[in-house]
Formats: structure tokens, sequence, C-alpha cells
């Protein structure tokens, strides 16, 4: 008994290790900028070139800042996701078309449906980078006072939507 | 023949490869990109560093990185740069904090936890082993039985 105790007991708290290891997803890297202001930006607008798009414009709102493209395949599993979240009219879901040619967007936003009110465009991937966008679909809950608040990497889901963003939205709203 | 085809379509020689882009015309300035950029996570093929890295995005922050030498920030501005976005885990060399003490002491706790293991198990099995004092008689004895040994085999 004595002599299989220590072995036994290493074995047993590498497995926990290894278990808990395997649950982690190595993609989600939790990122320095939640509780930091959002980075600015000032960029045109996908439907209307002439126009720019701001987060300063959108100070004493709780907003939903999505990147996407029309080339990624996250995106468009999310996007009933963002069409059902937008229909509720819980929070508004502002794009930003991420690295993506200008009349593949539009397309692909008429074919799809278009949850956005405003879709900003980062031709260069700049701003993605300010944000820290490693992959898109990439989602930050921004509160009033332009503080990012969460941020979801991949696409998101019913389940992440009303068990995370709906109640954060909700908790920001009413500060 | 049919092999014949299947060998010649797979010959590397045929498959045509793109020459590399020369990355700028500064080479003091792609010194110091290299330099930085193996010391830098590609963040969406983790294993690679930003030089190895063929992502759009790495090619995206490489582009950044370039642009920061050309505006003479120093090495340690450009990677509070990268820090400050995609925190530490851009860092190939992680710094010694409160949430990497593990990773920085773990190594040196287990190589003293297997020293002193590996110490105690000695002595323990040196104490096993009682010293005998033996007469000539009992050598002579030893020996033959030894010997004895060596023959049967």
């Amino acid at each position: 008994m004595n002599r299989f105790f220590l072995p036994l007991t290493i074995f047993g708290i590498m497995v926990g290790f290894l278990a808990v290891g395997l649950t982690l997803n190595p993609r989600e890297i939790p990122s320095p900028l939640v509780g930091k202001a959002a980075p600015q930006f000032s960029l045109p607008q996908l439907h209307d070139q002439d126009k720019v798009f701001s987060p300063e414009e959108m100070k004493g709102q709780v907003w939903l800042l999505n990147f996407w493209a029309s080339w990624c395949s996250g995106c468009k599993t999310e996007h009933p996701v963002l069409m059902d979240l937008a229909k509720s009219g819980e929070v508004s879901i502002y794009g930003m078309d991420y690295k993506d040619q200008k009349d593949e967007a539009l397309t692909w936003l008429k074919r799809w449906g278009n949850p956005y009110p405003i879709v900003a465009v980062d031709a260069a991937g700049r701003v993605g980078i300010d944000y820290g966008v490693y992959g898109v679909p990439e989602t930050y809950v921004i509160d009033k006072q332009g503080v990012i608040r969460y941020k979801q990497i991949g696409p998101l889901d019913d389940e992440t939507v009303a068990k995370k963003i709906i109640p954060l939205v909700k908790e920001l709203q009413a500060k | 023949m049919r092999w014949l085809t299947l060998i010649v379509l797979l010959m590397p020689g045929l498959s045509l490869a793109g020459e590399a882009r020369p990355l700028a015309d500064d080479p003091v300035a792609e010194a110091r990109l290299k330099h930085l950029a193996v010391e830098l996570r590609c963040l969406v093929c983790q294993n690679q560093t930003l030089a190895d890295s063929n992502a759009p995005l790495a090619e995206d922050l490489r582009r950044e990185v370039r642009d920061m030498i050309a505006r003479n920030m120093s090495d340690q501005e450009i990677i509070d740069f990268l820090v400050s976005r995609y925190g530490d885990f851009v860092l190939y060399r992680p710094p010694l904090k409160a949430t990497t003490s593990l990773l920085w002491l773990g190594p040196f706790v287990l190589v003293v936890a297997g020293g002193v293991a590996l110490v105690t198990a000695l002595r323990r099995r040196s104490q096993k082993v009682a010293a005998v004092t033996m007469t000539e008689e009992e050598h002579r004895r030893v020996e033959q039985l030894l010997s004895q040994g060596v023959k049967r085999s």
C-alpha cells in the first residue's frame, strides 16, 4: 500500500493537470484590452464611403462591435445569431468589415441579411491590430464610457448571447 | 506506366514556387525586424514566430513592426505596443510575473524534488546493505561458489 501510494498520487496529479489542459482552448487568449478604453478610429462606412464611423459617436450607449468578413466561414456560422440579437432590439451591433473586398462584403450582407446599423471598413486591418484581433469573428462589448467590457473570440452562439452578452449588456445599461 | 505518371506529377520541381519578396530597402531596419520577429509569436498559428509565419495577420504585424522601426521606435516600445494589444501571449519569452511563476519556477522545483527523492532513495538502500566482516574461511568459500557458478553457466 505504502509503496504504491506516492507514484499513484503523482499520477493522479498529472491526470488532473492533463484533464484541465484538455478543456482549455488554446485559441482563446485573454485580451489585455478588457477593462480598457476601446481604441479610437475613424473609418469610412461600407454603405456610404463618404461618411465615417467612430466609436466616439457611441458614447452614452452600450454597443457591440463585431469584426467580420465575407471570406470568413465562422462569420457565416455566427450570422443567424447576430440577426436574432439585432431583431430582439436588446443591443445594437456595429460591424467592422475586416480586410475584405467592398463589393463582396455588400453582396454577402444582401444575401444573408444585415444586422448592423452601420458597418465600418477596415481594409488594411490596422484597427483590427489596435483591438488585438487575430481571427474573425471577434466581438467586443463596449459600455457607455467607451470601455471594453467583454471580448468574444470566435463565433457567438445562442448560449453565449443568452448567458453572457445579454446579462452583461443589461447590467451595463442600468449603470 | 501509371506509376510513372504519378511520380512525374509528384515531382516537386514541377510545382512553381513564388520568389520571396525582398522585405525592405533598408538592411539595418530589416535586421531589426528579424531580430524582433523571432521573439514574437504569431497568434494565428501559435507555434510559429512572427518571422516564420505566412498567416495574413503575421504579415500585417510585420508591416506594423516595420513601420514602427521606420518611425525610430525602440525595441521595447514596439514590444509594449504589441503586448498592450495581444497580451503577454505574443512574447516567446514570458515575463516573470505572479501568474507565470509556476512556469518559471516549476522546472527548478521539479529538479529539487527529484534530487531529494534520489538522495533519500539512495540513503535508504545503503542502510539495507549491512556491513559484514568475513573470515578467511568464508572468503574462500565465496570464491569457490562464484567459480562454480561460472562453470555451470
